[in-house]
């Protein structure tokens, strides 16, 4: 999709917010739609299973409003984690500007963050994508848990991070991190303007 | 490895208030003259003042006046890494050498040489050896050098003995000043006494103020009108922090450094006690200041492609319409088509070159806006149809002065531009040096090309020029096809042709060519055709077959209406007793009687006097200004003597010069 459209002097980030099953992308959306003024969003779409599951996907559209003279929107996706909705993550990632990767920091969940992480890179490579510019952030999701569930954001960077992108640890629950992510994504995205569609 | 010039750090990006009006003058200074005054120039100052704006201000503001000058910038950071890795890798004769080039050394954050002895040594002799070349050298520090820990005492000395001199934090008009400057580029216009309340709050440095005006456009942009009031409460907590985000972006950067990133991010958790922080306020805020810093980026990437093809001689009108256009478009595609028409325009420049060189600088290849008119000027110069040269604008028959001296070469010229070829064919016109040959002719040109007709106007040197040019090329029959399209031709100074027999033979062909066609021709000469030698007399022939008309001095009618003109020209109210007095004077041309306007005007110009007949006499005779001693050693009795306006005759100085007082004086003017 177009980031800028000069000619209408609007900018529309599409950003992706991928990761296995339960690693909790909806509880970052959810977080932020509770944080930004009615005004600036819009009816967040959420479908889920009786479960609290994302059945289809969630979709946040936020209105930053003018800056620097260009009407500024993002639009925050998720994907459904589950591996049989493959090709609604399909669906939802095409065209993204910026993905970040919502790994759960559980110990017994590294293999879901591996699976999650491998079917984003066939995915994107299957659009064509250009794996290595495209801005990805890592969350390294529930910190907060006991250390001796969860593995050290060290030891995640070392399981996962292996092209060394922005990684942050988080608390999406009580939105640790949540907006801190959402800046480092945004930022990325937005650096990359200037710089000619290669990273900034 | 070298960071590039921001291209927003210039000199007129910067706000010069009382605090920081000193170092920016000695920047200018050294901008101006690297090398010259103030070498080294140290400036220091606590973070967030202007350091850097003001160091890479230096390189652009020198690059500017030279733009071949080398000029380096590199933090203390990138010059101690590069030393390293040169030193590892066993190349620190290379890495020195890689210094002996640059004019202007900007090296930021030099307080980091703490501790760096290698370094320091380093530095001692790039400073060294820039000094002894002339070459400048200036450095940034967030403190004085004699406050940099374990800083060798000679670098100490050496930055001492060049200029060391600090910014201070801005007063609280230039905070006002730095606010609004701000805003502007942002384009966000805020309640009167809104940026003046942000200035009140404290905030020394000006990257937190621009920081809490990120805020205060983030909480307009949410549509909400900031009263006055709230300002203290809004960015109250502003004052007391660290400092929000640089609006450069050059720190929080989590890309370089995700442990930091996650440090933060982990130990601000959003349910800590204390009041609730706005979240997607610091978020916007934080956006903001990014979306701003890429925009700011991409009109720096137009600004400095303007410079570099404007530079190049392009026209540069389509991306400054860009740059005003607020970027209508997007700028990396059209710097690239730019580029590729600019490219194109070489490229069918060097072919135009081969078949007419005169042709290669055209502003036609210069216009990227319009390859298309270069595309055509081409497929014309390949056809030999490119139009020749044409008639100057400036002179016009109207502007010609009549009188009894020079009405039938006039009404001659007027006859032939009302039936072109038809009355008088040729004309030639011939007159002396100055009396207005070259002014009817163009004149004349000027008429027929207002009557649509394509006329070819030039001066016979020009032509013999245009024929060897021809001939070196191979490209004589093109040549001469590109006259034979033309309706009119007008050649100057048609005299000049003597001895030149293949330039006579390319015109008698041409003058067959013409006349059979029934198209005009217009000659001037500045000998009388009977006495022209070296002209073969089947051209001779055929031009004395046409009208001879002759132009002659100009007679005091004419010096009068033509210095009247002159003067009323510059000086509507003139006393016409002044171009009485100008038409007295001797003077055998009109040219002459111009040059004597000109320096009546000149003088009262730089007098601020009146232009009288009086004044006119006193410069042109210089009766009041010039000393009489030299006069009373070395009398002179030759020189006219002509009746001036107030009867009496007066002595003509533009004759004395005839009579010279001594040998010297005349020896020199035989030289000459």
């Amino acid at each position: 999709m177009s980031l800028v459209n000069f000619a209408a002097r609007e900018i529309t980030c599409k950003i992706v917010y991928y990761g296995p099953g339960r690693s909790g992308k909806t509880t970052n959306l959810q977080y932020i739609f509770g944080r930004v003024p009615e005004s600036r969003r819009g009816r967040m779409v959420s479908l889920a299973t009786r479960t609290d599951r994302t059945l289809f996907f969630d979709f946040l559209p936020l209105d930053l409003g003018s800056i620097s003279g260009f009407a500024t929107k993002f639009q925050l996706y998720t994907v459904p984690g589950q591996s049989y909705y493959a090709s609604t993550r399909r669906l939802v990632l095409q065209g993204a500007d910026g993905v970040v990767f919502v790994a759960d920091s559980q110990a017994r969940r590294l293999e879901d963050n591996v699976e999650s992480l491998q079917d984003l890179q066939t995915n994107l490579l299957e659009q064509g994508a250009d794996v290595r510019h495209l801005p990805i952030v890592f969350q390294y999701n529930k910190q907060d848990l006991p250390r001796d569930l969860i593995l050290t954001p060290e030891e995640l960077d070392e399981s996962l991070n292996f092209r060394t992108v922005p990684s942050l640890s988080a608390d999406a629950l009580h939105g640790g991190g949540v907006f801190e992510t959402l800046k480092a994504i945004s930022e990325s995205v937005l650096r990359r303007l200037a710089a000619g569609g290669t990273p900034a | 490895m070298t960071p590039p010039l921001n291209p927003y750090f210039r000199f007129d990006t910067m706000v010069v208030g009382s605090a920081n009006r000193l170092a920016v003058t000695a920047a200018r200074a050294v901008a101006e003259t690297p090398g010259a005054v103030y070498n080294p120039l140290f400036i220091y100052a606590k973070p967030g003042l202007g350091k850097t704006h003001l160091l890479m201000a230096i390189g652009h503001g020198a690059k500017a006046i030279d733009p071949a000058l080398s000029v380096e910038y590199l933090t203390l950071d990138h010059f101690i890494e590069a030393f390293h890795a040169a030193i590892a890798s066993g190349q620190g004769e290379a890495y020195r050498r890689r210094f002996v080039d640059v004019a202007l050394l900007l090296v930021d954050d030099v307080q980091f040489l703490t501790g760096q002895r290698e370094a320091q040594a380093e530095l001692l002799r790039i400073v060294d050896a820039m000094q002894t070349a002339s070459r400048q050298i200036v450095l940034t520090s967030d403190r004085p050098p004699s406050e940099i820990e374990a800083l060798d005492e000679r670098l100490i000395r050496r930055f001492a003995g060049g200029l060391v001199i600090d910014i201070a934090p801005p007063d609280y008009e230039t905070k006002v000043a730095i606010l609004r400057r701000k805003a502007d580029e942002r384009r966000v216009s805020f309640a009167s006494g809104v940026l003046e309340a942000v200035a009140r709050l404290g905030l020394d440095n000006v990257r937190e103020l621009v920081g809490a005006l990120n805020r205060l456009i983030a909480h307009q942009a949410a549509g909400d009108e900031v009263p006055v009031e709230r300002i203290p409460g809004l960015l109250g907590g502003a004052a007391g922090e660290e400092g929000p985000a640089p609006a450069d972006g050059t720190a929080s950067d989590p890309r370089s450094a995700p442990a930091a990133s996650r440090e933060r991010a982990s130990a601000a958790p959003a349910e800590e006690a204390g009041p609730p922080r706005d979240e997607f306020g610091d978020f916007l805020s934080d956006i903001s200041a990014t979306l701003h810093q890429q925009i700011e980026a991409w009109r720096g990437k137009v600004a400095a492609a303007i410079l570099r093809w404007g530079g190049e001689g392009y026209r540069t009108a389509r991306l400054e319409a860009l740059l005003e256009g607020e970027l209508a478009r997007d700028p990396e595609e059209a710097l690239r088509e730019f580029e590729v028409d600019a490219r194109q325009l070489d490229a069918l420049r060097a072919e135009a070159e081969q078949v007419a060189p005169a042709l290669a600088g055209s502003p036609v290849f210069r216009d990227p806006g319009d390859v298309a008119a270069a595309e055509t000027l081409l497929e014309q110069v390949k056809d030999g149809a490119h139009p020749p040269p044409a008639p100057s604008p400036l002179w016009r028959l109207e502007t010609v002065v009549e009188a009894a001296g020079n009405r039938v070469a006039l009404q001659a010229a007027l006859a032939v531009v009302a039936e072109p070829g038809q009355k008088y064919n040729p004309l030639v016109v011939v007159g002396g040096s100055g009396v207005g040959k070259t002014h009817v002719l163009h004149g004349i040109g000027n008429a027929l090309a207002a009557r649509g007709l394509r006329v070819a106007c030039l001066g016979a040197e020009e032509f013999t020029g245009e024929l060897i040019e021809a001939i070196d090329r191979d490209a004589v029959p093109q040549w001469r096809k590109r006259y034979r399209l033309a309706d009119a031709l007008l050649l100057d100074d048609v005299h000049m042709l003597a001895e030149k027999s293949r330039s006579q033979d390319e015109l008698f062909l041409l003058f067959n060519h013409f006349q059979e066609s029934g198209r005009q021709m217009v000659f001037s000469s500045a000998v009388a055709l009977s006495q022209l030698g070296g002209v073969e007399s089947r051209l001779l022939t055929r031009l004395e077959g046409g009208l001879v008309a002759e132009l002659p001095a100009p007679d005091r009618e004419i010096r009068q209406r033509v210095a009247d003109r002159l003067l009323t020209e510059k000086v509507p109210e003139v006393d016409p007793e002044v171009a009485a007095y100008v038409a007295s004077r001797p003077a055998e041309s009109v040219r002459a009687v111009s040059g004597l306007v000109q320096r009546v005007l000149s003088a009262a110009e730089a007098q601020q006097a009146k232009v009288t007949a009086s004044f006119a006499r006193t410069v042109l005779e210089g009766t009041a200004a010039r000393p009489t001693a030299r006069r009373a050693t070395a009398p002179r009795s030759s020189g006219l003597v002509a009746p001036g306006p107030g009867g009496g005759g007066v002595r003509s100085r533009e004759k004395m010069v005839l009579d010279w007082p001594d040998i010297g004086d005349r020896l020199i003017e035989e030289w000459r």
